[in-house]
């Protein structure tokens, strides 16, 4: 799932400052398993910025909406009714979600409450950690499930690096140096030639715009387009 | 010959090498490389110029190394794949070799976290490995990493770092496969405390016939103080300072610790000079530059062959 953070409350009200009515978005998918961008959170942002109007003389007013996903036409369609009586949306989406959300509806300002962070998993409740970085290009075949781009801080094909310490990455004696896992994982498996061989230099599909469209439907897309 | 270079001169005649270091300034001052250059004349045989080493911004390794060689040393260009992308390494070794560097060093690079300015984005477009099969690519093919002519191909001799201590220890003499099989000329290693591991090290590689592809430059870094010692044996990732080193400069006094610490640098270059499979000597004395000469004369290293 893509796990995002929530902005500091003071960033996010510095970003709606000056908007008297806004209707926060949230997204019923990524963002709330990840306790972030769900309806509940939309339901203590919203009380949360209620409370800073007490004392204002004319103060702003919030609305709560939140939809399954963001990042899907379809479900934007749902607050259709509603956004026109807003003069702004904060949006408690991923990236992809808030900016979907202003590509919907492009002629109300839009803004982002939660930093989006990284693709990653649920360790547990209230614990997610990155996996994966889109890099477009995935060697996890070779690398026996354990991705070098992502979990090495120097996205090393050919590690591990001389900083490796321990079992640990250089950078932080918590953070497990990729290199040490790939090495004993395969090394368990009986696979370590996966990595005698040199890996060349990568492909970096993710340093442009990525579209995808599967087989069977270029031509609905060039319709639409 | 590869590229020409003393050092591969130095290394093909069958002479025991002996390279150095120097760090450039925080800034564009001059004078601190003539001040750093100057013991090290005819002391060595090359100068490793370090990459914004530790990831602090210093002027840049190629600026350094010109610098160098109007000084009279041979630089050993260091390139870490930290702060430019395949672009910029290229066009920095076409430049560097136009005038006249003839040794590179290509590393990884410490991450950015550890610097002056964390903040920043790593490249790490290729790793250390890659670079040097960018970098053989370049002078035994004359071509770029896309595959397309150089007009007028760098003629480098190649050098690759090794940690012999880092774990795994097992897979440590494989990496160093990866290294030559890339392209690796010679190498230097991480400094050597560990004489143990050293010698399990090179056993291995000799074993592999690792030793016969490539000349191996053992490191070899002068302890100044306890502290000194203390602090690489805890402080440094991927540093192996065992206790007997620790005790052998605590056990003196404070006034004689520096000289004990040369004294083991010695003796380790003694041991390195008999041991099978290391060609070499690479001595990096933290800060230390001006006791090279001495410590190059206590080791024997001298004079320089000339050839």
């Amino acid at each position: 799932m893509i796990v995002a953070e929530r902005k500091p409350f003071d960033e996010i009200k510095g970003l709606i400052d000056g908007y008297k009515k806004v209707l926060v978005v949230g997204c019923g998918t990524c963002v709330a398993v990840c306790l972030t961008g769900g309806e509940k959170e939309v339901g203590v942002l919203t009380a949360e910025l209620k409370l800073t109007q007490k004392a204002e003389t004319s103060p702003a007013t919030f609305g709560e909406a939140t939809v399954q996903r963001q990042c899907d036409f379809e479900f934007l369609d749902e607050i259709k009714d509603r956004v026109g009586d807003y003069d702004a949306l904060l949006s408690m989406a991923c990236g992809a979600g808030i900016q979907f959300l202003a590509e919907r509806y492009p002629d109300i300002p839009v803004f982002p409450a939660v930093n989006t962070i990284f693709i990653g998993v649920n360790k547990d409740v209230g614990w997610y950690e990155e996996r994966c970085k889109a890099c477009g290009t995935c060697v996890l075949g070779l690398t026996g499930g354990v991705c070098p781009v992502t979990m090495c801080a120097k996205s090393l094909f050919n590690g591990p690096c001389g900083g490796t310490n321990q079992k640990s990455c250089e950078i932080n004696n918590d953070q497990p140096c990729a290199w040490h896992m790939i090495y004993e994982r395969l090394s368990k498996q009986g696979r370590l030639e996966n990595i005698m061989k040199i890996c060349p230099p990568n492909d970096w599909r993710n340093q442009r715009p990525q579209t995808l469209i599967q087989p069977g439907y270029e031509e609905r897309k060039a319709m639409t387009a | 010959m590869k590229s020409g270079s003393t050092l591969e001169k130095i290394l093909t005649a069958g002479h025991f090498a002996f390279t150095g270091e120097l760090g450039p300034p925080r800034g564009a001052n001059l004078d601190a490389i003539r001040k750093k250059a100057q013991p090290l004349k005819g002391m060595v045989d090359a100068v490793n110029i370090t990459d914004n080493q530790t990831a602090v911004v210093r002027m840049s390794s190629w600026a350094a190394s010109l610098f160098a060689i109007s000084e009279g040393l041979e630089p050993n260009f260091q390139m870490v794949c930290r702060d430019r992308n395949r672009l910029a390494m290229q066009s920095d070794i076409l430049g560097a070799y136009a005038h006249g560097v003839r040794n590179m060093l290509c590393l990884s690079g410490d991450h950015q976290q550890f610097g002056d300015h964390p903040q920043s984005k790593g490249v790490f477009d290729i790793d250390s490995i890659q670079l040097i099969g960018m970098v053989k690519n370049m002078r035994d093919e004359g071509k770029f990493l896309n595959g397309q002519e150089i007009d007028g191909a760098p003629k480098m001799f190649i050098g690759a770092a090794a940690n012999p201590f880092a774990e795994p220890f097992e897979w440590r003499v494989y990496r160093l496969a990866k290294k030559i099989a890339a392209g690796a000329d010679f190498i230097q290693t991480q400094c050597v405390f560990n004489m143990e591991k050293m010698r399990e090290w090179i056993k291995r590689a000799n074993d592999m016939g690792l030793t016969e592809k490539v000349y191996i430059l053992a490191g070899v870094t002068p302890m100044k103080s306890l502290g000194m010692a203390r602090y690489m044996k805890s402080k440094v990732p991927g540093m192996d300072v065992p206790d007997y080193v620790i005790d052998r400069i605590k056990g003196v006094d404070k006034s004689k610790q520096a000289d004990e610490g040369i004294k083991i640098a010695c003796e380790q270059i003694a041991e390195f000079k008999e041991m099978k499979g290391v060609a070499g000597v690479h001595l990096m004395p933290i800060e230390w530059e001006h006791k090279v000469p001495e410590i190059a004369e206590r080791a024997g290293m001298l004079p320089r062959p000339q050839v």
